[in-house]
């Protein structure tokens, strides 16, 4: 049996209609994810890291080229549910519980009530909030609120996991540890993930694969292979190795024109 | 806690500071007012820049709380709190039932509007001309639409549903704003995890959009309550219904030379009308408050 492939796009470009005229945000981009792997997509400020995640999402559509999740369209693997996604903000809806958060994709989706109890409180357990399960949004730190955004995107057990940037507004400490955390619920559960992210020791951390993208107009520079395998303990973001591929991605990021953040 | 006893401490001092500049006024204002460019011999002319201050214009609080407990009209006459409070009643249940119409309306109004763009577009504008519209002017206007709807026989169609029906037209707008807005209201991120959801519209519309609207929905729920006491009591007097506050306020303000202070019964008796339906009101967002926490950010 051949390994399945979780994404793949060919070719896949994204013209915006702007006043100032069109803006290409993706041009022929082309991208392999194998089904369980980690891959991280990075680059600077407007380089459609974010753009070719909610185009996975089937938030925005391809202008030109073909896109397929799991052998099918876009539309399709989302109305499917073939996907998870978390963002930057956690997003939870104020006026719910942790586990009411955690369980509105099921509740959506008619999972009953029983079942729907068993499943949230195993994401409890998994991302370690089983005593807050109670608890509203307002009352958690935001590394807690991401975490239960993590779980919601778990929740029906997807073979995809996109994340755009889910760390980002995180303090240091927090963002680490997360860091392990999400490797060990991507082992644990064995979903492919999509991960935008701008530092690059992060993506090193993470990922198998760390695809380095440039922008104006955004396309895929490099694709860097990490080969850590399972290895991710904590020791690891003091080993050489780490180092080395740290230095290869800062080196394939600069290898493209520095964007200054204000000329997103 | 110490915030909610200093809200109530306001109000008190609130209240109490207009019953002493009323009584300040009349102690120190001139009893027959003070009037600029009066041409001698001719009543009424000239502009009063200042109101009389005498018994008979202002009486006093005290008398007006007294008037309350003496009897409606001499003799054996109930005292006047109880045609007060009946009438009152019989206005808040008029009120209500044209805020149920109002609420109704508007919501639907701000539901299709947010919907549908375009019936934004068209409605909208229409929706705020309606209220330049004086109310006196199509209350007789409603109210004989409706006699004659009652006289065809079919429907019955009391004098109370008429002044229900205007008193519906001055409390669907703040709804339906408000409804629009409050459905609008959920972030961009929430509406891309509904569609990463596959939610159609109506899951959408019931565990997001109504959930996020609540914080719009509340103050526009207490202003629609406010508007169909206003509107109730201004259509009774217009139509002239008889057994609520606004035809009573009207009889009584007619006898004030003789009875200065009677007047002031019904007056008291529609803010506490007013207090009474915006209070209700305020007892549904008790019901709500978990739709009200602000999501602490990261």
């Amino acid at each position: 049996m051949t390994t399945e492939i979780a994404v793949q796009a060919r070719n896949v470009s994204k013209t915006f209609d702007a006043n100032s005229g069109d803006v290409i945000a993706l041009e022929d981009v082309d991208l392999t994810v194998e089904a369980g792997e980690f891959v991280s997509l990075i680059g600077p400020s407007g380089c459609g890291k974010s753009t070719l995640l909610r185009v996975i999402a089937d938030l925005e559509t391809v202008t030109t080229g073909e896109l397929e999740i799991f052998g099918k369209p876009a539309r399709q693997a989302r109305v499917d549910q073939d996907y998870g996604i978390a963002f930057q903000q956690a997003g939870l809806l104020p006026w719910r519980t942790v586990a009411g958060n955690m369980g509105l994709p099921l509740e959506l989706h008619g999972v009953k009530k029983a079942a729907r109890a068993a499943r949230v409180a195993e994401l409890a357990e998994l991302v370690g909030l089983t005593d807050f399960v109670d608890s509203y949004p307002d009352q958690l730190s935001g590394g807690m609120q991401q975490r239960v955004a993590i779980a919601r995107a778990l929740a029906e057990q997807p073979r995809l996991l996109l994340m755009d940037e889910p760390f980002g507004a995180l303090d240091e400490m927090t963002r680490e540890y997360l860091q392990s955390e999400l490797t060990r619920i991507a082992a644990e559960t064995g979903a492919a993930v999509v991960f935008v992210t701008h530092s690059i020791p992060e993506a090193v951390f993470l990922s198998d694969r760390v695809v380095v993208m440039s922008p104006r107009p955004g396309r895929i520079t490099d694709i860097l292979v990490t080969g850590f395998g399972d290895g991710r303990g904590d020791a690891l973001r003091e080993s050489p190795e780490y180092f080395e591929r740290v230095t290869a991605v800062r080196e394939a990021l600069h290898g493209s024109p520095v964007e200054r953040a204000n000329e997103r | 806690m110490t915030r909610k006893r200093a809200a109530v401490a306001w109000g008190v001092v609130g209240v109490l500071a207009v019953m002493v500049i009323w009584e300040l006024y009349k102690f120190l204002g001139p009893a027959e007012g003070f009037v600029i460019g009066a041409i001698a011999d001719q009543r009424g002319s000239g502009v009063m820049i200042l109101p009389r201050a005498h018994d008979r214009a202002m009486p006093h609080i005290w008398d007006m709380v007294a008037r309350l407990f003496q009897s409606t009209s001499g003799g054996d006459t109930p005292p006047l709190i109880v045609p007060v409070l009946t009438a009152a009643l019989t206005t808040l249940g008029i009120a209500a039932v044209g805020w149920l119409i109002g609420v109704t309306v508007g919501a639907l109004l701000g539901m299709v509007m947010q919907r549908w763009r375009l019936a934004e577009w068209g409605l909208l504008p229409w929706i705020v001309v309606s209220q330049t519209v004086p109310l006196i002017a199509f209350a007789p206007l409603l109210a004989s639409i409706g006699t004659q709807i009652d006289r065809a026989g079919t429907i019955p169609w009391p004098q109370w549903l008429s002044v229900a029906v205007i008193a519906s037209y001055l409390s669907f707008f703040p709804v339906a704003v408000g409804v629009l807005r409050g459905l609008e209201a959920p972030d961009r991120i929430h509406l891309d995890l509904m569609r990463t959801y596959a939610a159609g519209y109506w899951p959408t519309l019931v565990r997001l959009r109504l959930p996020a609207a609540v914080p719009h929905l509340l103050p526009a729920l207490r202003l629609a309550a406010a508007n169909a006491v206003v509107g109730a009591v201004v259509a009774e007097v217009s139509i002239g219904m008889r057994g609520g506050i606004g035809r009573m306020l009207i009889q009584l303000a007619g006898q004030a030379s003789s009875d200065p202070a009677a007047p002031w019964g019904p007056t008291f008796g529609s803010i506490a009308l007013g207090l009474v339906a915006a209070g209700s009101v305020a007892l549904v967002g008790v019901g709500l408050k978990n739709y009200r926490r602000g999501e602490a950010t990261a």
